[in-house]
């Protein structure tokens, strides 16, 4: 110990910071930014994400460059298979499959959309108010979602478009009126997992010490909800969302295939398909191009997903 | 007699065990020997991170080794290398020579099986018996532990127990074999105060019993001093200082170590000298790209500019006590 | 696992019960219009059955009467006359029923079998090619619709290969192990769609429950035992890990029978799936009501069976 004056007798504080920061040597990244880097390690998930991108590009702007008809009916030129003309084939009627599937295509990503959009709004709400409400509305509603999560959902939604069908058509037209029954059904048999989950967040989030300081501090509820847990809450929510677009699409495809879905000469990817399983010994291209929108769509979404999850709940070390 | 306390049993040589995360590679640990004799009593102290759970599994070789992976040195048992062994020559010395036993009681054993069917697993595995022998056997071992009414309790399961009790038939399960060595990682821990003064006792009785060697991992200075003979103080990954029980305390070398020993609350020092707790400021440095020089000089009270530029080696002070520091 | 356990399990089934029977019969009320206008319609039907529908549906007493009345009909079998079938419903269910619920239970195992070991393997050792493969694969099949996979599979075998037939014929004119032959033969494909379909999501689930267990401390305890890395996988992480996977299997059931209904539908299998459809199309009510009913009491009676099997294989619940 002889010899060396210590450094904090005579050291002015710059130097002694300099000293201390050179011997720490610490990295410090924010949690936003961390999760989009570790979402971009995720090659599959980015894949997925172009590819969605792409599809809904394609279907937004596609009608506005490839003009052909949707319903332009041919019948020189039925079931014929791809051409310059048709790049993805004719169908019975000679209608550019092409064309339907841009158009339908619309329709097929907006319910998985708005679907999600519908489950994720009741499940926030649900699960926000069981969260902070503890006991008896907490059971209720938990005891709600049990039983809903028991309903076989397709039998359920079958029913339900089966018998309210016709009198929303007569008050909303057609397209509208099966939109919103189909978004507000399949939204509406699925918000349990949502609400579960943000019930579980706040209430891991309630007990911890930084909702007690804000309490002590004087913080109304509401914005101890807002501010503090929400934000937590938000990464399982959001891939929970991500699953909930795909089995949307998936359920309203399964829908349209079953000829229970929308309008006959609406061509939502389901209902081309189903227009074509009849005729896929002849023209499999028909099909096989509409399937495979619908397994593009949904497997990109699940990508990612599977990439976001990864991104919000690191649990990897490699 | 003299010569049986001699002989070295575990000789730990220059021991890098790294893990490659997604944020580079952390140096858990960064270069350790720690020598450990029969029937002795080993504290090896540090704070949280600074290497002594993952020396203590590195030992079995319980680390995962995808992130994991040994960086270089040797593990000597009985003059052995324990490094190059693949699993099936590790599982011959695993609980049969070297037995651990870890931190929390709670999760440690499965929630599935009954306590007797998981100590009979030990059993079977390492001797040829039976199943109803084993489970005989495993009763015994819970009556050696203090456990009461053991034959019908072995037929319970884990949660059925309480913290310390399942504790106790942890250290029941690892030396079911009459193992050389107990590693026990912080095994008190998560116990209740009470409670760790009787699972001390329990482990030193058995160690008479069986005339093993402990290799005590904790991060409590008060427990070394009770039970060890020897202690290594870790930091950030590298041994700092090593010395015989009394030395250490009597004479701490190490700006740590003598941190370390000032931060022990007590009562009676506090109103005679009206003196503050001591606390040593700062946080452990990253393992990930670990300062060039002294890890320890970011914190130290005597830190100068030789301390940052080159680590200091490891120099024999006194008589069996070692310290890595240039004062 | 203790009786108080399984009574607890059967009670609380019950309530299930009634609140699934409460929803369907909700939306039955709301319905607007007649549902049995085509009963009104339909001049094949007598005039007396056409009445004691209208008044076991209770069509004009107060809805809480109306619903007990229809509760006990359903509860009883009572499920009314197919004016499609022309038979009774219940008989026409009875009649379909084992089909479907032979399909779904091969294709279950069919996706156990195939999930299990993949799983396993995949989550113990995580990141690496096979894992990789079986997880892309995992995710191609899971994101494949049900009628897209059997829309492919008969282009694929019926029409191109014709190894296996289109149709699915419950007359088959022959007995013994030709009649095996025969069965298995025209079963491979709505099995294999939906096992397939099936087994791409347990896997996920699997590993994930693997992955969830590799990491807790008594995994770790076990291999300080020394008792090989085999036995550490099987008896503590397999075994351990297989408990959620059961409730998830359960909870799924839903979702199978979704897609029971689309398989029976594209290979025309007679099962109660296929007649829900039909039965929709032609307007047929109390078979949609009754089978919609009996899927809703599969539903609680297989959530029954996991909470059953929870709490066989995690001795922690069974004290509670």
């Amino acid at each position: 110990m002889a010899g060396s004056t210590p450094v904090s007798l005579s050291a002015d504080p710059p130097a002694r910071e300099a000293l201390v920061a050179k011997a720490a040597n610490r990295i410090q990244f924010s949690p936003g930014r961390e999760a989009w880097r570790r979402f971009r390690r995720h090659k599959l998930a980015m894949a997925g994400a172009v590819v969605l991108l792409a599809m809904i590009g394609a279907v937004l702007l596609g009608p506005l460059v490839w003009k052909v008809p949707i319903n332009e009916i041919d019948f020189s030129s039925h079931l014929e298979g791809p051409s310059w003309a048709h790049p993805l084939g004719t169908d019975d009627l000679g209608q550019d499959i092409l064309a339907r599937l841009l158009y339908g295509g619309r329709i097929s990503l907006a319910v998985g959309f708005c679907a999600m959009l519908v489950a994720a709004l009741i499940g926030v709400t649900v699960g926000a108010i069981a969260g902070m409400s503890r006991g008896g509305v907490d059971a209720m509603l938990m005891w709600l979602a049990d039983l809903f999560l028991s309903l076989p959902q397709l039998p359920l939604l079958l029913l339900i478009i089966y018998l309210f069908r016709d009198a929303l058509t007569k008050v909303l037209g057609v397209e509208g009126g099966i939109f919103l029954m189909i978004v507000l059904v399949i939204g509406g048999l699925r918000w349990m997992q949502v609400a579960r989950l943000v019930r579980a967040q706040i209430l891991s989030i309630r007990e911890k010490e930084f909702i007690e300081a804000a309490r002590a501090l004087g913080a109304s509820k509401m914005r101890q909800v807002v501010r503090h847990i929400l934000p937590n809450a938000l990464g399982p929510v959001i891939v929970a969302g991500t699953i909930d677009v795909a089995a949307a699409i998936i359920a309203e495809s399964t829908l349209s295939f079953l000829g229970l879905g929308f309008p006959p000469d609406i061509p939502t990817w389901g209902r081309v398909l189903f227009d074509a399983k009849d005729t896929i010994d002849v023209a499999p291209h028909w099909a096989i191009f509409a399937g495979a929108a619908i397994f593009l769509a949904v497997l990109s979404i699940n990508f990612i997903g599977d990439g976001l999850r990864d991104a919000f709940d690191p649990r990897r070390v490699l | 007699m003299a010569e049986m306390l001699q002989e070295t049993l575990l000789d730990i040589k220059d021991l890098k065990t790294w893990f490659k995360t997604d944020d580079g590679l952390v140096r858990a640990v960064d270069g350790v020997d720690i020598s450990l004799k029969r029937g002795e009593t080993l504290g090896i102290v540090g704070e949280s991170g600074c290497g002594k759970t993952v020396t203590a599994r590195s030992v079995l070789k319980l680390i995962d080794m995808p992130p994991g992976r040994f960086e270089g040195g040797q593990i000597l048992w009985q003059g052995r290398d324990l490094i190059p062994l693949d699993t099936a020559e590790m599982d011959k010395i695993r609980a049969r020579e070297i037995a651990i036993v870890f931190q929390e009681p709670m999760t440690s054993l499965n929630p599935v099986y009954t306590v007797g069917d998981q100590i009979a697993e030990v059993l079977r595995q390492h001797q040829n018996l039976s199943r109803k022998e084993a489970i005989g056997a495993a009763a015994e071992m819970l009556k050696a532990v203090h456990i009461p009414n053991a034959e019908k309790r072995v037929h319970d399961y884990p949660h059925q127990f309480s913290g310390g009790m399942r504790q106790r038939v942890m250290i029941a399960m690892a030396l079911s074999c009459k193992p050389k060595l107990l590693i026990a990682d912080e095994p008190t821990t998560a116990l209740d105060v009470t409670i760790q003064a009787q699972i001390l006792e329990l482990m030193q009785e058995m160690k008479e019993r069986l005339g093993m060697s402990i290799m005590l991992i904790t991060h409590a200075m008060g427990v070394v001093a009770e039970t060890c003979q020897r202690v290594v103080v870790m930091y950030a990954g590298k041994v700092v200082e090593e010395a015989p029980v009394e030395s250490l305390f009597g004479d701490p070398r190490h700006p740590y170590t003598q941190g370390l020993i000032r931060s022990i609350p007590r009562v009676d020092r506090a109103a005679e000298a009206r003196q503050r707790l001591e606390a040593i400021p700062g946080t452990v440095p990253s393992l990930l790209e670990p300062p060039p020089g002294c890890r320890f000089a970011s914190r130290c009270k005597y830190v100068t500019e030789i301390c940052t530029k080159a680590m200091p080696p490891l120099k024999e002070v006194a008589p069996g006590h070692r310290v890595r520091c240039v004062l | 696992m203790s009786r108080q356990y399984l009574t607890r399990r059967l009670l609380i089934a019950l309530p299930s019960l009634l609140g699934i029977s409460i929803v369907l019969f909700t939306v039955l009320a709301l319905a607007p219009g007649d549902p049995f206008s085509e009963i009104a319609a339909n001049p094949a039907i007598p005039p007396e059955v056409a009445a004691s529908l209208r008044a076991k549906f209770g069509l004009d007493d107060p809805v809480w009467q109306r619903y007990l009345h229809w509760l006990v009909a359903m509860l009883h079998g009572d499920w009314g006359f197919s004016f499609a079938s022309r038979i009774d419903v219940d008989t026409l269910i009875l009649q379909r029923l084992p089909t479907t619920l032979i399909v779904i239970g091969a294709a279950q195992l069919l996706a156990i079998l195939v999930a299990l070991p993949v799983g396993v393997l995949a989550g113990t050792r995580p990141y690496s090619i096979f894992d990789q493969v079986a997880n892309t694969l995992a995710f191609i099949g899971f994101s494949l619709p049900t009628f897209f996979t059997g829309l492919l599979l008969i282009l694929l075998f019926s029409v191109r290969l014709d190894w296996l037939p289109i149709v699915y014929s419950t007359d088959l004119h022959a007995s013994g192990l030709k009649w095996l032959w025969l069965e298995v033969r025209q079963s491979i494909m709505p099995v294999a769609v939906l096992g397939l379909f099936q087994g791409a999501s347990l896997v996920r689930y699997v590993r994930s429950a693997v992955l969830d267990v590799v990491r807790l401390d008594y995994v770790t305890t076990a291999r300080s035992k020394g008792i090989g890395e085999r036995r550490v996988v099987r008896r503590h992480i397999v075994r351990t890990a297989l408990i959620p996977v059961v409730t998830l299997v359960a909870l799924q059931m839903p979702i199978v029978f979704g897609g029971a209904i689309v398989t029976e539908q594209i290979f025309r299998v007679p099962g109660i799936g296929s007649l829900l459809i039909s039965a929709m199309l032609a307007n047929d009510t109390p078979v949609v009501m009754a089978v919609t009913f009996v899927f809703a009491c599969l539903v609680v009676l297989f959530n029954l069976i996991a909470d059953v099997l929870y709490g066989w294989l995690d001795p922690r619940i069974a004290f509670r």
